[in-house]
């Protein structure tokens, strides 16, 4: 019998992704691969939290993982609301954090 | 063994229990029945205001103004919150015409006791830093005020209940039930029977099927309108905005879909976004055309919004009587029978002077305010005997 050394979810299912690209979060370059989440590229960089709650900025990042929470929101390309475990990551795609609605810019 | 009942009221929406409130207050035995929650129906999708600023002189603007003073009460007298807020209105016109006539429209109601400031272009941006510019001018009413609809229902049955009011949710009524010379002695119910010598029908945009049962016509019609929701945002808002051809909307009788841009915040963070009027039954298919319109003039008032998304809309049905005014007090034809329903999309404002009126005629009190507009019988073109 072939043992396997399979650790990372790529190498369980023998995945031969595209090649990797490069996007940020708050301005530092995170890996990203095609078909990946935001927040899969989040969470592979070691990102547990990018948004802060509205009320007592408490962080937040993703729960459910199938959009149906709304906690792993995210401002991607300066829009917020991003539900990072939905939207797909793209190559230079700027991710910051949110903070509360993500919408301060608006009441100057 | 339970004291007997002196009074059924039939809804749990904002009127019924407004008539709990006032009723059990003044020392009556109460029961409110719904087949529903408390604020299932049109109270539950409302917004919750409480406006002067749209009505002119005449017995709706009566009974708004005492309501007016009737919530700031409550809002004192309730031992929990009701987000009662006396954030003000601001109604604003985009013509030179609409403000004319908006202007007219104001000064009559400053003869009818209402506080109305006229607002001149270079200043509205000072009320509302947000609104678009080139607008030709405005009024305030700073009477104009809102609470969270649902709540205010909620804490006004359980203040009742602590007066010994019955709250019967998810029980239906089926029937009234009738002494052989006509008079109610109660309602019948999918669980049980409720007797009592006075039924109050606070039903709402179904008020016409409770009269029915009674043997009585009240063409009470749904009035369809939408609300949009759209995502968190800082206060971008502070009043209840909405343009000057959301009145003459409000007292049209066509069947045909009307819009008129009215926006508010709310303390939470969305914006809420409405109004439509159709007549199309109970209709529940969300018509993109009804909230395609919103989102534009909502956009045009507020250009800030248009890169805003909207989360989600829902709607609701206005209880529309033929000429816009509410059915309050004794049915003439069916002794015991008492009508509070019929408030189209002004309900929640007007239901603390709907339940004070609703007490008073049952215990046999001089009115607060002359009933005789609000006469149920009103519509019946059987009865013109002399």
């Amino acid at each position: 019998m072939r043992r396997t050394h399979a650790r990372t979810p790529a190498e369980l299912v023998a995945a031969r992704p595209e090649p990797e690209f490069q996007l940020t979060f708050d301005g530092r370059p995170i890996r990203g691969l095609p078909g990946q989440s935001i927040a899969a590229t989040l969470w592979s960089a070691g990102i547990l939290t990018w948004r802060t709650t509205r009320v007592h900025g408490r962080p937040r990042g993703a729960f459910c993982g199938i959009g149906a929470c709304y906690d792993c929101l995210a401002t991607v390309n300066g829009r917020p609301n991003q539900r990072a475990c939905l939207l797909p990551a793209r190559p230079g795609d700027a991710i910051t954090t949110q903070e509360g609605d993500g919408y301060a810019a608006l009441d100057r | 063994m339970r004291q007997p009942l002196d009074v059924v009221i039939v809804g749990a929406g904002v009127v019924g229990a407004a008539c709990a409130y006032y009723a059990s207050r003044s020392g009556l035995s109460v029961a409110v029945v719904d087949r529903g929650s408390v604020a299932g129906g049109t109270t539950g999708a409302g917004e919750g205001n409480l406006l002067v600023s749209d009505k002119l002189p005449g017995p709706e603007l009566e009974l708004a103004l005492l309501s007016a003073s009737l919530w700031r009460e409550l809002s004192e007298e309730l031992s929990s919150d009701i987000e009662y807020e006396i954030k003000g209105g601001l109604v604003v016109a985009a013509s030179e015409e609409s403000l004319t006539t908006l202007s007219t429209t104001a000064a009559t109601q400053r003869g009818a006791g209402v506080e109305a400031y006229h607002v001149t272009s270079d200043r509205l941006r000072d009320a509302e830093p947000h609104l678009a510019p080139h607008l030709a001018g405005g009024c305030h009413y700073p009477q104009d005020a809102q609470v969270q609809p649902a709540l205010a229902a909620a804490e006004l049955l359980r203040e009742a209940g602590r007066s010994g009011a019955r709250l019967c949710p998810g029980e239906e009524v089926v029937g009234i039930l009738r002494h052989r010379d006509g008079a109610v002695r109660g309602v019948r119910t999918a669980r049980s029977e409720l007797r009592a010598p006075v039924v109050v029908n606070a039903a709402g945009t179904w008020g016409g099927d409770l009269a029915a049962m009674a043997g009585v016509d009240l063409p009470v019609l749904p009035r369809r309108g939408f609300v949009l929701v759209t995502e968190p945002l800082p206060r971008l808002i502070r009043h209840k905005v909405y343009a000057a051809e959301y009145v003459s909307d409000v007292s049209s009788g066509s069947a045909a879909l009307q819009t008129s841009p009215v926006v508010e915040g709310t303390p939470s963070g969305p914006v809420l976004i409405g109004a439509s009027r159709e007549r199309v039954g109970f209709d529940r298919t969300l018509s993109v055309p009804a909230i395609a319109r919103l989102a534009a003039q909502a956009a045009a008032l507020f250009p800030v919004l248009a890169d805003v998304r909207v989360m989600r809309a829902y709607h609701g049905f206005r209880p529309y009587l033929p000429d816009h005014l509410p059915a309050i007090g004794p049915d003439p034809r069916v002794p015991g029978l008492f009508h509070a329903c019929g408030h189209e999309g002004a309900g929640i404002g007007l239901a603390p002077a709907t339940g004070l009126l609703i007490a008073d005629a049952i215990a046999g009190r001089q009115p607060v305010l002359d009933p005789g507009p609000f006469a149920p019988d009103r519509f019946d073109t059987t009865c013109h005997v002399t």
